[in-house]
């Protein structure tokens, strides 16, 4: 059998999603946001909400993530995408709002801003990337860099004493009784990838039943700001990240 | 009623959608308002107290977003946090109302009125080329007049619209005619009026809508400054406002704003009683600046007084607009004194007259 | 038992090289050309193509989604 007679299109099993546009990623080779982004633009489309969601993707690497899924996009202010995402919600209740945001963006200046959205139990979706540096800026410090990780700004590694401890962001969102479905997944194997797309699934679905803001932290990699290769990045992670942040869920009310 | 009430009053009558706002003397009787005539049960306006005023700007920016009535206020601290989220709203060409409620500064300053945040508002107090259209009421019921009026520029130019208030006008209490009710806009409403680029969702028929005012090219960035500086002549040229009091055969004028254009309706009543002709210009928009009639009136006078409650600000403006053809000079009181219409009639003698 | 055939498409321009879909391959099916594309990146091909199942486990960990896959049944 030649490759070309199973190249068909009554054979095909898998395709990039239609709400992915055509233009090129800007990510770096290997970056986790491009599998994020797929896996969003997945479960909105078996959603069929296409018209009936707004993402809000604040400064960070994954600003342009405007530019990647075709829905209705509001780009917002450093660390202020929850403040942005509760106008959306609390004026349009009947559509399903997101936002996309990094370590940097959602766990140091915006910490507040995140903090009160999930309070108030905001009937949003925060999808949240840990890869514990800032990207987009070439490499510094995030909040949830480990101990002893190096980075642009912690050239000698992260010393406590200096930088202070990485936070567990996610748990602390977790005790606050606004929160109802709050998750840590990761994008690095085929098996992670589909209880990531299972647990995105389910916390937009969980925006609709008055359950609570949702919270889909993805632990992720930064091969440049690592300054490894994609693989050597992947392994890292999981010696180095899982320890500290954990998988699983971590609330379900 | 008391001015703040009246700008809640005034934003639930107009058809608002969405207040976001923070406490901060003196003008925390606006979310108090709100909160107590729930609003949500009448016409399903969203009123929500947020954890900051940055927070709070930057829901607004995300009601906006949607093409829907947004409104926050505060007083001089407050709208010191709000900067970067009112330069991102012009930059994404987001229309929405910001009422500053003005105290006497700098830092955490006094919870006295002063005037003394014009460069603030009309300068732009945020980053990058951008300007507010800034109206600026002296009266209870400009208050109410302005919340509507706010709006309707703020969507017909797809810009922030502030009103520039201070503690006096806040606090005060007058009669008003409130405005008739007109009830918020239907989802078929804004498709009609801003169909072309608010978030309702991406439909079939449409590409995808994106609120940003990030543009990395910048040859098209300069493009687009070029595209609002061409909005803000537009401003000038259709929306500049102003008001003239015996300005007529006026030797003398005042030029002062808000409460102390009050202060100096008095004063030029006290001048005309000892034979001085003097006259009160009141610019009601502080952006775009009324520099047409400023000019004509530095051609007819002998000299003009900017009276505010700052160190001068709007001076500067008086000065560019008369361009030397009369003196300007500047009086004022400030960290949250109020002048006395004697102090500015003492003022006019001394800096103009007796000059 | 029926075999199953499987083959995927790259997009060769848009593949940035990072060579996680040949790791996450269970049957050492893809590998990175020696050419190179237009962004100077060598991108994946099936360098053993009769061992691919179809799984799209490759296209799953894509991050720039630039796999197609396809499956057949084959009864010999």
């Amino acid at each position: 059998m030649e490759i070309t007679d199973i190249i068909r299109q009554e054979n095909l099993v898998y395709a990039k999603s239609p709400l992915l546009t055509d233009n090129i990623m800007h990510y770096c080779p290997g970056c986790s946001h491009g599998v994020v982004h797929a896996l969003i633009a997945a479960v909105i489309e078996e959603m069929g909400v296409q018209d009936r969601t707004i993402g809000v993707s604040p400064v960070g690497c994954s600003v342009l993530a405007y530019n990647y899924l075709d829905i209705d996009w509001a780009e917002a202010a450093h660390g202020r995408a929850p403040a942005v995402a509760t106008g959306i919600s609390r004026l349009h209740p009947d559509k399903y709002v997101f936002t996309y945001q990094g370590d940097g963006d959602l766990a140091s200046i915006g910490t507040a801003e995140v903090m009160h959205a999930c309070n108030r139990g905001e009937n949003i979706v925060i999808v949240f990337i840990n890869n514990a540096i800032y990207g987009m800026t070439g490499g510094q410090m995030a909040p949830t860099t480990l101990v002893g990780q190096v980075t642009a700004t912690t050239p000698y590694g992260r010393d406590v004493k200096l930088n202070g401890f990485p936070m567990k962001i996610t748990e602390l969102l977790a005790q606050l009784d606004g929160t109802g479905y709050v998750t840590r997944q990761a994008v690095h194997t085929p098996l992670a990838i589909r209880k990531a797309k299972n647990a995105l699934r389910k916390a937009f679905e969980n925006t609709k039943k008055d359950k609570g803001t949702s919270f889909v932290e993805v632990v992720g990699t930064c091969s440049s700001g690592w300054k490894m290769t994609p693989a050597e990045a992947n392994r890292w992670m999981v010696e180095n990240m899982f320890p500290k942040y954990p998988l699983g869920d971590i609330k379900d009310i | 009623m008391k001015g703040n009430e009246v700008i809640a009053e005034a934003a639930i009558r107009c058809g608002c959608d969405g207040y976001f706002g923070y406490p901060i003397t003196p003008q925390s009787e606006i979310m108090e308002t709100l909160m107590l005539r729930e609003p949500w049960k009448e016409t399903g306006m969203v009123v929500l107290q947020a954890e900051s005023e940055i927070a709070a700007i930057n829901m607004v920016y995300g009601a906006a977003s949607c093409g829907k009535k947004a409104m926050t206020s505060s007083s001089s601290p407050g709208i010191s946090l709000k900067q970067e989220g009112l330069t991102y709203l012009a930059g994404a060409e987001l229309p929405c109302l910001v009422v500053d409620v003005v105290r006497g500064g700098p830092g955490l300053g006094t919870i006295q009125p002063a005037q003394s945040d014009y460069f603030q508002a009309t300068k732009g107090g945020g980053h990058g080329d951008y300007h507010l259209l800034v109206l600026a009421p002296a009266s209870v019921q400009e208050m109410n007049d302005f919340v509507a009026l706010g709006f309707e520029l703020a969507f017909k130019y797809r810009n922030p619209v502030m009103i520039l208030a201070d503690g006096v006008i806040g606090q005060m209490m007058e009669k008003v005619q409130l405005a008739e009710p007109v009830p918020r806009w239907t989802d078929a409403d804004i498709e009609r009026l801003s169909g072309d680029w608010a978030l309702t969702g991406k439909k079939e028929r449409r590409q995808r809508h994106i609120s940003t005012s990030l543009e990395l090219d910048s040859y098209k960035q300069e493009i687009f400054n070029h595209k609002l500086q061409a909005k803000y002549r537009l401003m000038e040229a259709n929306d500049a406002r102003h008001e003239e009091l015996s300005c007529a055969d006026a030797d003398y004028l005042f030029i002062a704003y808000g409460s102390s254009a009050r202060i100096c309706q008095k004063a030029v009543q006290l001048c005309r009683e000892q034979g001085i002709k003097a006259g009160l210009l009141r610019p009601i928009t502080l952006y775009p600046f009324p520099k047409a009639p400023v000019q004509a009136a530095g051609r007819r006078v002998k000299g003009i007084l900017a009276v505010e409650m700052s160190a001068g600000q709007m001076v500067e403006d008086v000065r560019l607009a008369v361009n030397g053809v009369t003196p300007v000079e500047h009086f004022g009181r400030y960290g949250g004194v109020i002048p006395t219409p004697e102090e500015v009639v003492d003022a006019l003698k001394k800096q103009i007259i007796g000059a | 038992m029926a075999k199953i055939r499987g083959a995927i498409v790259v997009d060769t321009e848009r593949c940035k090289g990072c060579d996680l879909c040949a790791i996450a391959c269970a049957f050492k099916v893809l590998g990175l050309s020696r050419e190179v594309n237009g962004k100077g990146y060598h991108y994946s091909e099936m360098v053993q193509p009769e061992a691919c199942t179809g799984c799209a486990n490759c296209a799953l960990v894509c991050p720039d989604s630039v796999i197609t896959v396809y499956k057949v049944n084959v009864n010999n």
